[in-house]
């Protein structure tokens, strides 16, 4: 008999708008020692069903419609989840099944300190003094890799990196030993390298505990490397689910082959004949020696210490015009400041930035205004950087009528022409971001940067916070309209199959440091430096089989 | 944090300079004078009271002059009580407002957030509307009419609660407490709400509630907190304000507090009694309102990050 064994799990959501299958009768069951992966986009109802068995999603609206879903608790006692009461099922919730969620940064309160968030499990679930479960909790932070443990128990959240607080939430998860571990997008904040630490220390720990794991995740490369069995949802429903070596070797579904045809995978499309050599030689963005400083207040309570924050240091690079250069290296590299540092949306501290032979650093707030119509920026959370009071014409029609690009009579006309060009309906002028999927409110935010007629782009991760298809189709939109309107392109992206995929030239960052610059191609085969060799190395793979020897070779 | 403080400290002296000087010039430039009285008085007595005032001086003189004494702590003379100071007749009647202000605040405190708090936990059932209804009519309820109100139904009707006075009756202030609170509370228990409503959706509660914790160790340790941030940002100037505020309440129920030497004073043109006093809520205000930030800055481990730089 399996661990837990999920049968005809229907959850439904009852919304003004009508009732939404997110979950529609799905069968499933998982093993002590074993990793089942639920892979799906979102929407695809694969957190809603995790949900569902310790009842923590919202009802109403949601609902419970049917289904059983027999559990072994820690009794060895058979129970059907569904049918527990709130009472028993908050002595199951974080004692013998626990979860890690999505978002580190969120998930954890703020206003508590780490240790007194991570006792709580232990406190409430188990007869323990105050004192030991502290002395538990500090051991189980150094399992976990986290350094000082004795010390940074004491820390609030916001002291910690991303990486750092899903480790604690790990720990968090793991302090009552629990027989089944749910990871909602464990890895999906987190940067290739961090992701892959995480991602070991998950596996380690099972190994260790013999506990069984459910893994929910949209990237399919990295459920190669972690799952025994997948699962693939669409609209709530599983369509295939079958070993990993199955799903990934002999896929069945069309739905899974076109997940897996979504995943970014080798050089750029047509990249041979895009080098148009008589435009590739002018350049049109010059940064010689860009610093970029900034002061940390940080310290005691009653310490006034000041650190300066090297965020650019000493960065010198240059793009042709109608190129696109990507831009890699992990969160805090310093990357995204570069590429504020250049639109001198941020002050810079040394250097110059030249573009169409001017100095960026040397104009007036006015010129730099005049400027502002040639080079535009598209950044990386299009739900929060479009203005949810603002319609989309309200937000296509803007930078025209600023900078003077049509008249208040042929704005309409002009807007109409930019959605048809980033592909939104042109009935949905009027409608605002919050009515839009993710992948359409990209386009928008696309859309209104090409809507001064921009010579040099600077897209900031345009596409991390997008499913994979989506993703695919945003990277498709931009290398048309990088073709189309003779774009030259800054792509900062942590991710580097997408780099891979759009970019004609490579440039590394780390520590505010640029550390090689190379044709990517030449860059993904040969890296000079080790830390680009290791960046490489970390990126996961979608075949179960290669991965699993990527990860030995990690280990040894 | 002591370089906010001061910085906080050093930003309230001009606020305080407009205060004074704006007020010095209004009061002046009203119509009648503080002797200008009802019955007709000699000319010389004028005169000479004047010139005992100082108010024979050019203006700017006596702004001067009053500025002096300000900066030594002294709110000079009443022109109407003879022989009282401002100083004397503000901290005789503070205590007492500051009484009522306190109790008025508990009440506000105790009555708002527990109903915000129960209003949140089931956002649009009837234990949502009910208190929020309540808290509507308490907003739009003067303290003019919720007094005789609750005199009559508790004093009169029911006999349950003396009608006036200030602690020469058991239980005679619960009355003008709940009069001044009843207001504060309706605004409290929907700050509180808000606040509430917008924590418990954020994932940290979800994550309470996966390590299985009870209902209302997720609610009180881990909701709570957050949740009233707003309330506490409000507190310090709704103390102030209760201060301030307090002379209607202490009309209705003939209290001997500060509130109506605050408006005598503007009917009588005691110009340093309307500025003494002025001067004075004015000072309150600002600390409260600083007073709030800290405690603010104190239940908010993100912002003792900021402050620490002294920003």
């Amino acid at each position: 008999m399996p661990l837990l064994e999920v049968e005809n799990l229907t959850t439904h959501f009852h919304t003004r708008d009508g009732v939404v299958k997110a979950v529609d009768g799905i069968n499933f069951s998982v093993d002590n020692g074993e990793t089942l992966a639920i892979v799906g986009e979102s929407g695809s109802g694969k957190s809603v069903a995790c949900y569902s068995l310790l009842n923590l999603i919202p009802q109403p609206p949601g609902k419970i419609e049917s289904g059983t879903a027999l559990f072994e608790d820690c009794h060895q006692q058979k129970k059907d989840l569904l049918q527990t009461s709130e009472k028993d099922l908050q002595k199951i919730r974080g004692n013998d099944v626990a979860i890690i969620f999505q978002d580190p940064m969120t998930s954890l309160n703020p206003y508590l300190t780490v240790g007194e968030q991570l006792i709580e499990p232990l406190i409430y679930h188990h007869d323990i003094s105050r004192q030991k479960a502290i002395e538990r909790a500090i051991e189980i932070l150094g399992e976990v890799g986290i350094v000082e443990p004795e010390k940074r128990i004491h820390s609030y959240p916001h002291e910690f990196s991303g990486g750092m607080r899903q480790r604690v939430m790990i720990a968090m998860a793991l302090i009552t030993e629990p027989k089944l571990l749910i990871c909602d997008e464990p890895t999906t904040a987190l940067d290739v390298t961090t992701q892959a630490q995480i991602l070991r220390l998950v596996k380690q720990l099972q190994q260790q505990r013999n506990i069984a794991v459910i893994f929910i995740s949209h990237d399919l490369a990295v459920v190669a490397g972690v799952a025994d069995k997948v699962a693939v949802m669409k609209d709530g429903c599983i369509v295939e689910q079958g070993s990993v070596e199955d799903i990934f070797h002999r896929t069945q579904h069309e739905y899974t082959k076109k997940l897996l045809a979504s995943i970014p995978e080798g050089a750029k499309p047509g990249l041979a004949t895009s080098t148009n050599d008589s435009q590739k030689n002018d350049t049109l963005l010059e940064v010689r020696e860009l610093k970029t400083y900034f002061q940390d207040h940080s310290g005691g309570w009653f310490k006034g210490g000041k650190k300066t924050i090297k965020a650019v240091e000493d960065v010198s690079l240059n793009i042709k015009r109608g190129e696109i250069l990507g831009l890699v290296g992990e969160s805090g590299s310093g990357k995204s400041t570069l590429g504020r540092s250049i639109l001198q949306l941020v002050p810079t501290t040394n250097g110059s930035v030249l573009f169409d032979n001017t100095n960026l650093t040397q104009l007036s707030k006015h010129q730099m205004k005049s400027m502002r119509r040639r080079m535009q920026m598209i950044f990386q959370d299009p739900y929060a950087s479009l203005n949810p009071r603002m319609s989309v014409f309200d937000t296509l029609g803007e930078p025209l009528l600023y900078h003077g690009l049509v008249t208040r009579r042929n704005v309409i006309e002009q807007v109409l022409t930019l959605m048809d060009e980033v592909g939104l309906a042109r009935s949905a002028i009027r409608k605002y971001p919050h009515e839009f999927s993710g992948g359409q409110r990209q386009r928008i935010a696309i859309g209104r940067a090409i809507a001064t007629k921009p010579e040099l782009v600077i897209a900031d991760e345009p596409v991390s916070a997008l499913d994979v298809t989506i993703q695919a189709q945003i990277l498709d939109l931009i290398l048309t309209l990088v073709e189309k309107h003779n774009l030259t392109m800054l792509f900062i992206s942590h991710d580097l199959s997408v780099v891979r995929y759009i970019a004609d030239r490579v440039a590394v960052m780390h520590h505010g440091k640029l550390l090689e610059v190379g044709n990517t191609e030449t860059l993904f085969a040969n890296p000079e430096h080790d830390y680009t060799e290791k960046l490489l190395s970390a990126i996961p793979v979608a075949d179960p089989t290669k991965e699993r020897e990527r990860q030995l070779a990690a280990l040894s | 944090m002591f370089r906010f403080i001061l910085s906080r400290l050093l930003q309230a002296i001009p606020v305080l300079l407009v205060v004074i000087t704006a007020t010095f010039f209004l009061v002046r430039a009203a119509p009648g004078g503080p002797f200008s009285a009802e019955k007709a008085v000699p000319p010389e007595v004028i005169k000479a009271l004047e010139a005992q005032y100082k108010l024979d001086q050019p203006v700017w003189q006596q702004y001067i002059s009053y500025l002096g004494d300000l900066v030594q702590g002294n709110f000079g003379p009443s022109f109407r009580y003879p022989g009282r100071t401002v100083d004397e007749l503000i901290y005789g009647g503070l205590p007492i407002t500051a009484e009522l202000a306190l109790y008025a605040m508990l009440v506000a405190i105790i009555i708002g957030v527990s109903a915000g708090v129960f209003a949140a936990l089931k956002p649009n059932t009837p234990q949502d509307y009910v208190p929020m209804s309540a808290a509507m009519i308490g907003i739009c309820m003067p303290s003019f009419l919720m007094g005789p109100l609750l005199v009559l139904v508790f004093g009169i009707w029911l006999e349950w609660l003396p009608v006036s006075g200030w602690g020469d009756l058991p239980g005679d202030k619960l009355l003008p407490a709940i009069t001044l609170g009843t207001g504060y509370a309706a605004f409290l228990a929907r700050l509180s709400r808000g606040g509430m409503l917008e924590v418990m959706s954020q994932d940290y509660i979800r994550t309470a509630r996966a390590k299985g914790l009870p209902e209302w160790v997720v609610v009180l340790k881990h909701g709570l907190r957050g949740g009233l941030i707003p309330v506490v940002a409000f507190l310090g100037p709704a103390f102030a304000g209760l201060l301030s505020g307090s002379f209607v309440v202490e009309t209705i129920f003939q209290i001997p507090g500060l509130g109506r030497f605050y408006v005598q004073a503007a009917f009588n043109r005691d110009y340093t009694m309307i500025l003494g006093t002025t001067v004075f809520f004015a000072t309150l205000i600002i600390l409260f309102n600083l007073l709030s930030d800290i405690i603010a800055v104190w239940i908010n481990p993100k912002l003792r990050h900021q402050v620490q730089g002294g920003s």
